[in-house]
């Protein structure tokens, strides 16, 4: 999950008369979430782990942004990281939390490719440990109770953001090719329907939904292309779930979200190389 | 920018990487030289799977439940291989008591001849084919003295009708009628206690499915839990209040007793030091309750005490002072699944108390006792009698299928929404998959400075079938505790210890002072809920009487405690729930102390 998502319009909103910056926007809400289900439901490891996640988010920020920017840098993004890896890692011990936000944001000072990160951190990070730390992480989403009033706090809450943002297009290409997708999957494999629609039904998996693969630091520019990429990070995920791969989501965003922007990225390249040919011609023939 | 920053900052990154596998490598590790050479030498005991020998042949075996279930039978009716120690003749030898669950199978009560060898004797005394689709199948027994005659009667808890059979002499046990225990609930844990300690056993019952649930005749589907970690459909507790006479009256209303989460495991133990019994819940799909008796009036202090915040899969009850602070810590056994699920289990520690309130932190993980795969039954008892309490858990959900897994399908349906969960229609079918299946037990040895080590393979035991109820009880009088494993589908088995010389023991068969007409203050004849503190060689260990502690489980009633190299204890201090404190000063040794209550 990523506040990233904030960074793709204007720097300040007018809602309601209040002007929020809206880098604020997604971390006091997620902020709000997290209290939301912890009060409620009491969905945290523990509090102290998840503090730890985000104090260890915002040092590491702190530290490589005064390093490599030489300015301080905003903390919403790595507040959010924090918070992120705070409430989808689930592990008994205390040093995957502050490993993974680690882990999170310093990849987004060192996989770069043309001065950007390409791996959404939190995803990255969350992916890191799940592979490299199998025997102390989990992250099943089952941790909001499963009733009706979580959902709804969260798509509401992230279908404001995320259409507040516009980015809401990139959010429902991603559902209904979920949605298609089960029905393959359950066409398939012989299962209930509802089994296989069961994942986007949990509330975590909305937190990924609205946050993670709407990160604008890690999507492509075109709003055709932030379709296909959500449609193929959905299409990869079903066929990890084939291979009955738990953690599907994460994967499939894993590889599909830098691949998609790798290929954003060469084509700029070809496309800014051909540029100056096609403005040359004329000028040879004269 | 400094243009090594960049080069240094990868290798830093490399470095988190690589962060896990040395965690791994030189974390939680044991050092290659803990486990070489000789295991009794070097863990002090070593244990030898013997139920064939012994003339232990049972087999369990699973019910089958209403054709609705068809799909995911395995995982609904994958409990009641259960097992409770007893001496049910009164002759100082330990018996056994197994259950069976497939419907027309029989229990067993396999009695101690006392030579080694054990003989079935349930059809003879009255309490084998108990198992029947109309009247449920067994989850487990306990046994407690709850007429004060001197023998110990049969609670035996089923997914059905609930059971009480009185031990008339040792030779036969007969229904008690009359007793309002409820004519349908799906139990799948009981204890005996005296929660208001007016001598008399009491009794309560905690529910699995809800009790309007037939699971032989299934109305619908809508039978599982909404929730995997916040559900609150599952079966309601019972509290028995003795009347005498063979009479009791359920009070659980009355006394502030009352949950509707799904309970697997309850163990009562005075955690708080006032006399009086506390009851700890494990709940599967939810948190653990703390139900603290305040003068015979329950109140939940989950929240407040620590225990009631983080959900997990709760499958054990048990209590031990593993510190040896005379204190009882709770250890609750939940669900770990590498790279799926990592509950961890719970090591409740005691810490400060404040307005009456422990405040319990979980050690488990700095103990090195929170992984043990889909945990179940777990007994502390001090395996190699080094003045430690160990602790020995049993696992494996379901061993199908070494190739499948279910786990994917289980993971898929278990996030989702209540409508989908609590659908057994919506649940893929397990076919021949396992979940959870095959998995090595954990044997911790207590190392006395705050960590355990697994020692299970080193000192035999080495079984992967799947386990649920495990009891200890020192079946040959000599000293050492022996480990009674029952497994769901599989084998009863019975691990003989073998201690290694010169470690020393005394154990403590107590008789409360309550007869049948007894009046006044005295305690039930079990000696339930009386607790015994040793204080040897400047160290101390508290234990308790149980009635009934574990996973579906009750150890032997008489306590086992390892002194170490000690010859010598400074002195023992008992305290009955009667309010009585007795003290014995410097008592022997090597040998089994029979107390009675002194009124």
């Amino acid at each position: 999950m990523s506040n990233g998502a904030l960074r793709g319009s204007s720097p300040a909103l007018d809602m309601a008369r209040l002007r929020i910056d809206k880098r604020y926007l997604a971390p006091i809400l997620v902020t709000l979430v997290l209290i939301v289900g912890q009060v409620t439901f009491g969905f945290l490891e523990s509090w102290s782990r998840t503090a730890l996640a985000i104090a260890t988010a915002i040092l590491v920020e702190i530290v490589l942004g005064r390093i490599f920017s030489g300015s301080w840098p905003h903390l919403a993004s790595a507040y959010v990281s924090g918070i992120s890896v705070g409430m989808l890692v689930r592990s008994p011990a205390f040093w995957p939390y502050a490993l993974c936000s680690a882990i999170s944001i310093t990849s987004k000072y060192v996989l770069r490719v043309d001065g950007r990160h390409i791996w959404n951190p939190s995803n990255f990070g969350i992916v890191a440990m799940l592979v490299l730390a199998a025997d102390a992480v989990a992250s099943l989403s089952v941790q909001w109770g499963n009733t009706l009033l979580p959902m709804v706090v969260v798509w509401c809450f992230g279908s404001v953001i995320i259409y507040t943002l516009g980015r809401f297009h990139i959010t429902a290409t991603y559902v209904l090719s979920f949605i298609a997708l089960a029905l393959l999957r359950a066409a398939v494999t012989g299962h209930p329907w509802t089994s296989e629609m069961a994942p986007i039904t949990g509330p975590m998996y909305q937190l990924f939904i609205f946050f993670m693969i709407t990160d604008p630091k890690t999507t492509v520019r075109p709003v055709w292309g932030q379709c296909l990429v959500a449609f193929l990070v959905a299409a990869v995920e079903a066929i990890f779930r084939l291979l009955q791969w738990v953690h599907a989501p994460y994967y499939a965003l894993f590889l599909v979200g830098p691949t998609s922007l790798l290929v954003e990225m060469a084509l700029a390249r070809r496309r800014a190389a051909r540029m100056p040919q096609v403005q040359s011609a004329p000028l040879a023939q004269a | 920018m400094n243009r090594y920053a960049r080069p240094v900052l990868a290798l830093i990154f490399v470095a988190m990487l690589a962060t896990p596998a040395a965690v791994r490598r030189f974390g939680a590790g044991v050092p290659a030289e803990l486990h070489a050479g000789d295991p009794q030498s070097r863990y002090g005991f070593t244990l030898s799977q013997s139920a064939a020998q012994a003339g232990i042949d049972f087999l369990h075996e699973g019910p089958t439940l209403d054709q609705k279930l068809a799909h995911i039978m395995p995982q609904v009716a994958s409990m009641g291989a259960a097992v409770s120690i007893v001496d049910v003749d009164a002759d100082g030898h330990q018996d056994l008591y197994v259950t069976n669950s497939r419907e027309g199978s029989k229990n067993r009560l396999y009695r101690n001849r006392g030579d080694g060898t054990f003989e079935d004797i349930a059809e003879r005394l009255g309490i084998a084919g108990l198992n029947h689709a109309e009247t449920g199948v067994s989850m487990g027994s306990v046994f407690g003295d709850f007429d004060n005659d001197g023998f110990e009667d049969l609670l035996l808890y089923r997914w059905g009708r609930q059971e009480l059979y009185r031990n008339d002499g040792g030779r036969r046990f007969v229904r008690v009628t009359g007793t309002s225990l409820p004519e349908w609930a799906n139990i799948n844990t009981a204890v005996w206690l005296d929660f208001d300690r007016d001598g008399r056993l009491d009794l309560f019952l905690g529910g699995y499915f809800p009790e309007n649930v037939n699971l032989w005749k299934l109305a619908n589907t809508r039978m599982m839990p909404e929730s995997f970690e916040y559900a609150r459909n599952g079966g309601r507790k019972y509290l028995y209040r003795n009347l005498g006479g063979g009479r009791f009256e359920e009070v659980s209303a009355s006394v502030g007793l009352s949950s509707s989460r799904w309970a697997l495991a309850a163990v009562a133990a005075d955690l708080r030091g006032t006399g009086y019994p506390d009851i700890f819940i494990a709940n599967d799909y939810g948190v653990s309750e703390l139900f603290v008796n305040e003068g015979g009036r329950f109140r939940e202090v989950g929240r407040e005490t620590g225990v009631g915040y983080a959900p997990k899969s709760g499958m054990n009850a048990s209590v031990g002072d593993v510190l040896n602070q005379g204190r009882l810590a709770i250890y609750v056994s939940n669900i770990s699944e590498e790279g799926i699920l990592i509950q961890g289990n719970n090591l409740w520690v005691p810490g400060p108390t404040r307005g009456g309130l422990p405040k319990y932190e979980n050690l488990a993980r700095a103990m090195g006792v929170d992984l043990g795969g889909w945990s179940f039954g777990a007994q502390f008892g001090d395996l190699n009698n080094d003045g430690f309490l160990d602790i020995y858990l049993v696992n494996g959900f379901v061993s199908a299928s070494r190739n499948e897994s279910y786990w994917y399908d289980y993971s898929k349906v278990a996030g989702a929404h209540q409508t989908i969960i609590g659908d057994a229609a919506n649940w893929p079918a397990m076919g021949n998959r396992s979940l959870a299946g095959h998995q090595p037990k954990k044997v911790w040895v207590n190392d006395g400075a705050g960590r355990f080590v697994d020692v299970a393979q080193m000192v035999g035991a080495s079984d992967r079938y799947d386990g649920r109820s495990v009891a200890l009880a020192d079946f040959g009088n000599h000293g050492m505790l022996d480990v009674v494993v029952a497994n769901q589908k599989g084998p009863l088995l019975l691990y003989r210890n073998q201690v290694a010389p010169g470690r020393q023991w005394v154990g403590f068969e107590l008789e409360g002072g309550c007869r049948p007409e007894s009046a006044g203050p005295c305690t039930n004849r079990s000696a339930i809920g009386t607790q015994v503190e040793v204080f040897w060689n400047g160290k101390r260990q508290l234990q308790e009487v149980s009635g009934g502690a574990g996973f579906c489980a009750q150890n032997q009633r008489r306590l086992h405690f390892g002194l170490g190299a000690a010859e010598t204890i400074e002195k023992v201090v008992i305290r009955w729930p009667s309010g009585r404190t007795q003290e014995l000063p410097g008592p022997e040794a090597g040998r089994v102390h029979r107390v009675q209550e002194g009124l």
